[in-house]
């Protein structure tokens, strides 16, 4: 019995390895070899000699990488603290409405990106849903709160809501009750509830949620380029006027790379500390 | 320690709220997309539907259609397929690899999708691909495939292997075993998986904008539209792939209604 679950394991996981290996490992690998490449060749028959990473020191797109990673980071911390309260009533307090938000909250997802930042557009802008009806009823117009630093940051938050929202509501959903009333029964107030039982109990959901919303806001392009009107230009977006304006593949790749190895690490050690047996409930 | 009940009514606004906050800017290109003027200004003077019908008729938006259906299609399909195998894998049987394979296929979640549509032009271009809607199946997938596998794992997780092994003891070949006892009990995760398969291809944008070639999607022919200016198309097109979604989501349901009411007992 042992030997043939060995077998199957090994046998039902074969097609998605194979693809994942030719579709997803191996361009990265081509993307690490063009990464070593002169500038400006368009195949790997050439002698390594690394410029173009100089070239990424050289000409200041480490302010692309700063910026992408304090946007994220800025996005991270206000998804945190909007989050953490419904995430605590999805999983504490509602009952039926938690359905309801899930729902309500799983059906963005499935509208295009840049739909919804599009409609944010239409929403801020001078002449928009906001400023429009406020002129309209109080024949007091302002200027459209768009092309900005803080309207890229509110993007993100936009975008990945979700992906802060329910692992916090799975991390705080395994915050026994008993720990809480315990705390409270001997006199704790609210606030030492949350630091000293709340905080440290939900801490995997904060981490998975924190890891997840950092890793993909920081690599975003949208956000910047509809909402920001490129007010600052993010990491992503250099790594695509490379490869398409600038026909420069060895620098694309390049910048790629700074941009997957923060990524990677990041993500290879949240993946490596995460059991997903235990988070998924595996029976036996 | 009860939430009192002004503590639940003031969490309930705040999740109303945040509800709102997320379909704002859906109910602005909703309004954007019937109002009959060429430059839109809110308030809306003059509602009309006259750019649904030019949209529709319009011959390039048949095909953005078309294309987006096709490639939203067979990535259903091959998810569906790809990801049923990889769950039994994922959760069901212990075997060596099980642990790093759960991890290989957490990887292309995180990784940016920007990105990974350029990493896989640079490689169909190394192997002499020419790039098509055929090609942006294969990028939508290398993010799909593995999230339909965690979706169906989800329901293999719950799964009694005894159920299996009672239809061996009593004969049952490995393939009736599969047919019989396998299949059914993933199914709605499966369907599921499909569901979420063809909303997350039909609204992708960052892998189809490299991959596509000569070819467009609809959002790769929105975001065009977007930074090259106002089109009143663009609203209107906006709503109708959302309407897609929305029926795609409805059916989902009616199928997973119908199945309960058929199969009272699974």
């Amino acid at each position: 019995m042992r030997r043939r679950e060995r077998q199957l394991g090994a046998l039902y996981a074969l097609p998605l390895s194979v693809f994942l290996g030719l579709t997803f490992l191996a361009p990265i690998l081509l993307v690490a070899g063009f990464s070593m490449m002169p500038e400006k060749v368009f195949d790997l028959a050439h002698m390594p000699d690394f410029s173009a990473y100089r070239t990424v020191l050289a000409q200041g797109y480490w302010k692309s990488v700063a910026w992408s990673l304090v946007l994220a980071a800025l996005a991270t911390l206000i998804l945190l603290a909007v989050c953490w309260p419904l995430a605590y009533a999805m999983a504490k307090v509602f009952r039926r409405f938690t359905l309801v938000l899930t729902i309500g909250v799983v059906m963005t997802l499935f509208v295009s990106e840049n739909i919804r930042l599009f409609g944010w557009v239409l929403t801020l802008m001078k002449g928009g849903l906001i400023e429009g009806y406020v002129r309209h009823w109080t024949g007091i117009g302002f200027d459209a709160p768009l092309y900005n630093v803080p309207v890229i940051v509110f993007g993100l938050v936009y975008v990945y809501l979700p992906f802060m929202l329910f692992p916090l509501a799975q991390g705080i959903s395994m915050v026994p009750d008993d720990a809480r009333q315990a705390a409270f029964d001997l006199g704790a107030t609210r606030w030492q509830i949350l630091r000293e039982i709340e905080l440290p109990l939900a801490m995997p959901g904060i981490m998975v949620g924190s890891l997840l919303s950092f890793v993909l806001a920081a690599g975003a392009m949208a956000e910047s380029k509809l909402l920001g009107g490129r007010a600052v230009i993010t990491i992503a977006d250099e790594v695509q006027t490379a490869f398409t304006y600038g026909q420069n593949w060895p620098l694309g790749s390049a910048l790629a790379m700074v941009l997957i190895a923060i990524i990677g690490t990041l993500a290879i050690w949240a993946i490596s500390k995460a059991d997903l047996d235990a988070m998924m409930g595996r029976k036996s | 320690m009860k939430t009192s009940r002004l503590a639940s009514a003031l969490l309930v606004a705040y999740g109303i709220a945040v509800l709102a906050f997320l379909y704002l800017p859906l109910v602005s290109v909703g309004l954007a997309s019937v109002s009959k003027a060429r430059y839109l200004s809110f308030p809306i003077r003059r509602y009309n539907t006259e750019w649904y019908g030019e949209a529709l008729a319009s011959d390039t938006v048949q095909g953005l259609l078309w294309i987006s259906l096709k490639v939203a299609g067979i990535v259903t399909v091959s998810s569906m397929v790809i990801g049923f195998l990889g769950a039994l894998a994922f959760a069901r049987y212990s075997w060596r690899f099980r642990k790093p394979f759960q991890k290989l296929i957490l990887l292309p979640i995180f990784f940016p999708q920007t990105v990974l549509g350029l990493a896989l032009l640079m490689w169909f271009n190394a192997l002499g691909i020419v790039p098509s809607w055929k090609t942006a199946i294969v990028a939508h997938l290398v993010w799909i495939a593995p999230i339909a596998t965690l979706i169906v794992s989800i329901r293999a997780f719950g799964f009694d292997p005894a159920l299996e092994e009672a239809a061996r003891d009593m004969g049952a070949t490995q393939w009736q075993v599969l047919r019989e006892v396998t299949i059914p009990l993933l199914m709605p995760g499966v369907v599921s998986a499909g569901l979420f398969a063809f909303l997350l291809s039909w609204g992708n944008f960052p892998l189809s904008l490299f991959t596509t070639g000569a070819d467009s999607t609809l959002p790769e022919w929105l975001f065009a539209k977007m930074i090259s200016g106002y089109s009143p198309l663009v609203p209107t097109v906006g709503m109708l792939t959302v309407a897609g979604s929305a029926g795609m989501v409805a059916a989902g349901l009616i199928l997973a209604w119908a199945l309960r009411r058929l199969r009272p007992t699974t």
